[in-house]
């Protein structure tokens, strides 16, 4: 009778350390991975501009590949966010409206507003 | 400043009936409310508040019509929250004019944000018009997201391209023109080679003594690039229009009057009925500005166009809605 309760207490104990064991090298794991927050490259990082008093502010900016770049229309009247080059084009944002593109190409983004076209800006992504 | 006893003919110089300088007198006097009219080459002017006890047909009027502009239904910010409360007063004004225009040229930015319901609600508010006939032309608020084809759809019968077309009215040529599309970055208002094209082969066959009035939205001179208030191509336009003897350039876009005459070409922009903007270069940006609310409807207003046979220029009279 003892022998076999013993048997059982052995497995048991077994058991328990080859599950502590398991649930260490799990955290292990978790801490040797490298996360993507800590990581040195440039992150899913973002951007914003503003469009106030019929301008884009800032005028130009220089931004990481992978960025999303986010306008918010803080204006009174309606504008428009569209690339001279066909790359990205808003629908019309009326006050507080945003919209954001993520660049995931190097170069040189000129665009403007297609209702007042006096208005541009340039996004420059490295 | 205006001298009311001085509205008769002083000079001459090109010999035909026409002094400038009394003419741009008068043009200033517009402002105020005042009808200039040309009658047997001599240009007179009468104050708005005498028009009313006199009989305009027997000032030999003939064409009769009213512009309104820069509607902007759908706009609700500060600068006016009730844009379809000052529509009204509009028309009703437009509808109190001592001679009833024949009809209504609508010179662009009817509805804010291009949204059907804004375009619905203008022509609900302008069924009260006594004058049936509207005529439209597009502003860049009436073609945002879609190229232009609601406005097309709603309002380009009989048009082409993206809206433009002429008509004619006892014997005046009314041109209307498109200069919102396709519209460059840092650039003006475009007309396009296309829409030129048709303009030339439309006026070619008509006789230089037919009157012309040419609507557009955006300024066809340079009222202020800076701003956008201009239109790149407009000289060549300007060009196919040098024969006439008598042009009227009527648009809206900068919500403000604005007036100016070279050689048989009179320029004139309208007020909005919606909401004001600044003078050139008198604030950072030209957007909506604001007015103390009881000024709103001294900066809003009409046209009052009127055409006298035989004369050289119509004569152009803006008042405002208060």
């Amino acid at each position: 009778m003892r022998r076999r309760v013993s048997v059982v207490v052995a497995v048991a104990v077994l058991t328990v350390a080859g599950w502590s064991a398991g649930e260490r090298s799990v955290v292990a794991e978790a801490q040797g991975t490298p996360n993507a927050s800590v990581a040195p490259s440039p992150a899913p990082a973002t951007m914003e501009v503003k469009i106030d008093n019929f301008s884009f502010g800032p005028t130009t900016i220089t931004v990481a590949v992978g960025t999303t770049v986010t306008w918010t229309n803080r204006d009174d009247i309606p504008h428009t966010v569209v690339s001279t080059a066909g790359v990205f084009k808003s629908k019309v944002l009326d006050t507080d409206e945003k919209f954001s593109f993520t660049f995931s190409k190097v170069g040189t983004f000129a665009y403007f507003c297609s209702v007042h076209p006096k208005m541009t800006g340039t996004v420059v992504v490295q | 400043m205006f001298e009311k006893k001085k509205d008769e003919i002083l000079h001459d110089h090109n010999h035909d009936g026409v002094d400038r300088r009394g003419f741009l007198k008068c043009m200033a006097w517009a402002g105020t409310g005042a009808l200039c009219v040309m009658q047997g080459g001599v240009l007179k002017s009468y104050a708005m508040s005498r028009i009313a006890e006199m009989n305009l047909a027997d000032l030999g009027g003939e064409l009769s019509f009213a512009q309104i502009s820069d509607s902007h239904m759908g706009f609700n910010k500060a600068a006016n929250t009730d844009v379809a409360g000052t529509l009204k007063v509009a028309i009703d004004k437009i509808n109190a004019l001592p001679v009833a225009p024949e009809f209504l040229l609508h010179t662009g930015d009817i509805s804010h944000l291009s949204k059907p319901e804004e375009f619905d609600a203008v022509a609900q508010i302008l069924q009260s018009a006594k004058a049936k006939d509207v005529f439209y032309v597009p502003g860049e608020h009436d073609v945002l997201n879609d190229d232009g084809k609601q406005y097309l759809e709603r309002y380009g019968k009989g048009s082409k391209g993206n809206g433009w077309y002429s008509f004619d009215k006892k014997g005046v040529h009314i041109v209307g023109l498109v200069n919102v599309m396709n519209l460059k970055a840092g650039g003006l208002g475009t007309l396009g080679s296309e829409q030129l094209e048709w303009l030339a082969d439309d006026l070619k066959a008509l006789k230089s003594s037919t009157p012309i009035v040419v609507f557009a939205h955006i300024p066809l001179w340079s009222v202020y690039p800076e701003w956008g208030w201009g239109t790149e191509d407009s000289a060549q336009a300007l060009g196919y229009l040098k024969k006439f003897g008598s042009v009227t350039v009527l648009n809206g876009h900068i919500h403000q009057t604005m007036q100016k005459v070279e050689g048989n070409v009179t320029f004139h922009t309208a007020c909005s009925t919606a909401f004001p903007q600044p003078a050139p270069g008198t604030a950072p940006s030209p957007g909506p500005m604001k007015v103390p609310a009881e000024q709103l409807r001294s900066v809003l207003g009409i046209t009052d166009v009127n055409f006298v046979r035989g004369q050289h220029a119509l004569a152009v009279v803006d008042s405002s809605l208060a």
